[in-house]
């Protein structure tokens, strides 16, 4: 297997405000982001030559159409990805190999979701079977956590922890959902959702799309970004068990499609101590909790139960060793479902050209974004660096 | 008579209501004492499912050969209960079933047609199940004298328990009655109802069954009667010349008027007191009575596991008031939370829905639910023995969700990852408990429960209790 180390560069990316947007509709936030990642490549629509979007809860049809119509791109090849949450890195997934294959020169990426269409009280019923129908998102992630209390140890004080620094970051980005400061406090006396889980320690529910354009080395240099661009040193996707509330053998203490995941990505990108050699991360924090697993499944820690040591010690902090969610990740940025891979992958793109600006981290070298879908069942993970 | 029963079986939910937060909340009189309350997943069917299960204990259910469901408040108007009960018990799919329904005596009614049965040889053992949960109108004494319960007899020709004579009256007095478009029981003189309704025929019937048995009122040992109201029983016994000690309680002051399942209960609770060689007397009550002197020959078999009527009486948990009652019953008139359902799923799945049916592959031993195709611990394709689940485990993992169909619930639903024992992992809503008392390691079992409307039909299930002592 040559993988796809080297092969794919990210030439424009675009995000649009994430947040309760009443006001737009599905098709608005797919034109600005994707317009918006044009932009930045210096091209235009019409230089696209293929569209992979992300979009998972649909309420308008399922085809490539929701975005060839909104782009008024019609005639041209486009697909339409869902992966649970990880919908929008599997989209970049898939147009990474349309590019290295050779097939396409430029390809566009996007994702959108407009939750909120549907009200504003979690996401809809995914399942319809009579009597196996799982649990809110919130409920299904808080049996990891629970689990995670028993055997671990972990407290509300240590969820609260990462609330705190990502409302923190959150605050200082433009694009983010919510953009203020929380306390230890707040976060400890909100009420709960699904216990361990209170209201700071989920996500928000968003409206938003996020984009980005991507060609092969070679073509990035006739491009705007060709002194800049970014490459695609790794990307890797593991699917688990979507019902892993039945699977006698899962212990429930982290995800093993992430650690799948990111040992793929590690190996493909050559990358052998992830602590010392990856500078920001931005993980799927649906919930607090994940982003302590995740910082244990990555293997940001020697042992995933001193997670919470990580965040408290200030480790993850934007100065700290490994910045974890500089944007505010999804707790605070928000949560579009089918945007959420793509607007980390923009994020992460911006952190290596040093476009961050209020958020940026020092000297970045690998970037690394990590989506996670389902009961911890879909993850994809990608490494990122700049050009030299 | 060859047939007789050979075990009995209770349920009595784990809620009560003292009948003075009724009397408080709508200032009228209180009635004595308090009333059992089925909670808001559960009905007539659920309840005679759990009276069926606690009858089954120590019996292989396959040796069952016919089912009666019996209740004035059957779930279905058009659908058969007893069929659903048959898979939930774990029957055999060629069990004969039936469901007795439109009368408070519907369970001495299915019991004669299944001594009848296993007298004429076209069923060697029959299960009879009895459930009501009577709506009794807001704001009356109805209100606060019905409850709700279970029970269930198994009848067989080898049995314990003889039957030595049985006697029917009818009598048609209307009242009560409940039209398809009455909500609630109706009345419409209640003097009329108990005394030439009730009072008459009880004595009749139970004056027949005696001279066909022999007997003097003094060698009953117990007379388990059916009773609509507080006094009934104590009127019908004297007028029969029995004893106030020869009355088994009639269970009005702690579970209330139970309906059809009223006269099964108190003679469990008779069964439960007997002593060898006493001689019971059965009656029961509905647009006629009937009346059956059993005779317990030698002492009842009382296998490990299967709870006893007082065990029922003591396991409970008083509700905080009339508003908890209120919305356990919905009241209030709440729409149902909107949840996607299939009857064509529900079908194609009954048995690990509804039997309980697990896996085990038979190349790595592992038991697995649902039953997969490809073993999801090694690998192997279609090489699975069915085997029935524990319904006894652990909590391994759980929370206590909010949110539900779109909806922010204040009070939670407890969810867990559960380890039954002898294998197999499910993961099951909590019920009958507070959710703040769930932890990890927590011994459950499971309860045949209504999850939800979804597809408007009733979709049944199993949830997770914590285990009724």
């Amino acid at each position: 297997m040559s993988g796809i180390r080297d092969r794919v560069a990210i030439v424009g990316v675009g995000c649009t405000k994430f947040g309760e947007l009443w006001e737009k509709d599905q098709d608005d936030l797919l034109v600005e982001a994707a317009h918006e990642a044009l932009e930045d490549a210096g091209l235009t629509p019409e230089d696209v030559d293929a569209l992979w979007v992300s979009n998972f809860f649909n309420f308008t049809g399922q085809s490539g159409g929701t975005a060839v119509e909104p782009l008024a791109l019609f005639g041209k090849p486009a697909t339409r990805v869902e992966n649970y949450c990880a919908s929008g890195m599997d989209a970049f997934r898939n147009a990474c190999f349309a590019v290295a294959s050779g097939v396409y020169d430029v390809v566009l990426v996007c994702g959108v979701e407009k939750i909120l269409d549907q009200g504003a009280r979690g996401l809809p019923q995914e399942s319809y079977h009579p009597v196996f129908q799982g649990a809110s998102a919130p409920g299904l992630f808080a049996l990891a956590a629970s689990r995670a209390f028993h055997e671990w140890g972990w407290t509300k004080e240590d969820l609260a922890r990462v609330a705190v620094k990502n409302h923190k970051n959150g605050a200082a980005h433009p694009k983010a959902h919510f953009r203020r400061p929380i306390t230890l406090d707040e976060a400890l006396s909100a009420p709960m959702i699904a216990w361990p889980l209170g209201r700071y320690d989920c996500c928000a529910v968003s409206d938003g799309a996020a984009a980005l354009v991507i060609t092969r080395p070679e073509v990035a240099l006739d491009t705007r970004h060709k002194d800049d661009y970014v490459l695609v040193k790794a990307n890797a996707l593991a699917v688990y068990s979507v019902q892993p509330f039945y699977l006698g053998s899962y212990n429930w203490l982290g995800f093993p499609a992430t650690r799948a995941a990111a040992r793929m990505a590690y190996e493909e990108a050559g990358i052998r101590d992830p602590r010392r050699e990856i500078s920001l991360a931005e993980v799927h924090d649906c919930f607090t909790s994940t982003e302590l697993f995740n910082i244990g499944d990555l293997g940001l820690v020697e042992d995933p139960k001193d997670a919470p040591r990580f965040v408290a010690d200030g480790l993850a902090d934007i100065e700290g060793e490994v910045a974890i969610n500089p944007s505010g990740g999804l707790k605070c940025f928000g949560h579009p479902i089918g945007a959420t891979g793509c607007r980390m992958l923009y994020e992460v793109t911006k952190q290596l050209q040093g476009r961050a600006d209020g958020y940026q981290v020092r000297d970045p070298r690998y970037g690394l974004a990590h989506n996670l879908g389902g009961p911890g069942a879909v993850a994809s993970v990608t490494i990122l660096a700049r050009r030299d | 008579m060859k047939a007789g029963i050979l075990s009995y079986g209770v349920y009595v939910p784990f809620y009560r209501l003292a009948r003075a937060e009724m009397g408080k909340a709508w200032g009228i009189p209180a009635l004595p004492g308090e009333r059992a309350v089925a909670n808001r997943d559960e009905d007539s069917l659920t309840m005679a499912v759990e009276a069926g299960l606690e009858a089954l204990v120590g019996t292989d259910p396959a040796s069952v050969d016919a089912l009666f469901f019996c209740s004035t408040t059957a779930p279905y108007l058009e659908k058969q209960c007893a069929s659903i009960a048959a898979l939930a018990l774990d029957l055999r799919p060629e069990v004969y079933t039936a469901d007795f329904t439109g009368t408070t005596r519907a369970a001495t009614v299915a019991l004669r047609a299944a001594l009848d049965a296993v007298e004429s040889g076209s069923a060697r053992r029959v299960l009879v199940l009895a459930a009501d949960t009577r709506p009794g109108e807001p704001q009356t004494a109805w209100e606060q004298l019905v409850g709700d319960a279970a029970a269930a007899v198994l009848v067989d020709a080898q049995a314990p328990v003889a039957v030595l004579s049985l006697a029917s009256v009818v009598s048609e007095v209307v009242g009560p009655w409940r039209r398809p478009q009455d909500r609630y029981v109706r009345s419409f003189e209640p003097k009329l109802e108990t005394e030439y309704g009730y009072v008459r025929s009880t004595v009749q019937a139970c004056r027949a069954a005696l001279e066909k048995a022999g007997l003097g009122p003094a060698k009953v040992a117990r007379a388990a009667l059916y009773s609509p109201d507080l006094r009934g029983a104590a009127e019908v016994a004297r007028q029969l010349g029995l004893d106030r000690s020869q009355v088994q309680d009639p269970l009005l002051l702690t579970v209330g008027n139970a309906g059809a399942a009223h006269a099964l209960l108190v003679l469990a609770g008779a069964l439960e007191e007997a002593k060898e060689g006493d001689r019971l007397l059965l009656a029961d009550y509905g647009d006629g009575a009937d009346a059956l002197v059993l005779q317990v020959r030698e002492p009842l078999p009382r296998p490990e596991g299967r709870r006893t009527l007082g065990q029922y009486l003591a396991s409970k948990r008083d509700l905080p008031g009339y508003g908890a009652f209120a919305s356990l019953r919905n009241l209030a008139g709440r729409p149902e939370p909107r949840v996607h359902s299939s009857p064509v799923t529900y079908w194609r799945d009954v048995a690990v829905e509804l039997r309980w049916h697990g896996a085990r592959c038979l190349a790595c031993g592992v038991v697995q639910y649902p039953i997969p195709r490809v073993c999801r611990e090694c690998g192997t394709r279609d090489r699975f023995q069915e085997v029935k689940l524990s319904r006894r485990g652990t909590v391994f993992t759980f929370t206590l969700d909010h949110l539900y169909a779109n909806e922010y619930l204040d009070t939670p639903i407890p969810r867990a990852v559960v380890d039954l024992e002898g294998g197999g992992r499910a993961f099951l809503e909590m019920t009958d408990c507070d959710p703040q008392e769930v932890r990890w390691g927590m011994a459950v079992e499971t309860t045949f429960r209504r999850l939800h409307e979804g597809a408007e039909f009733h979709n049944y299930y199993w949830r997770a209790r914590p285990i009724r002592a």
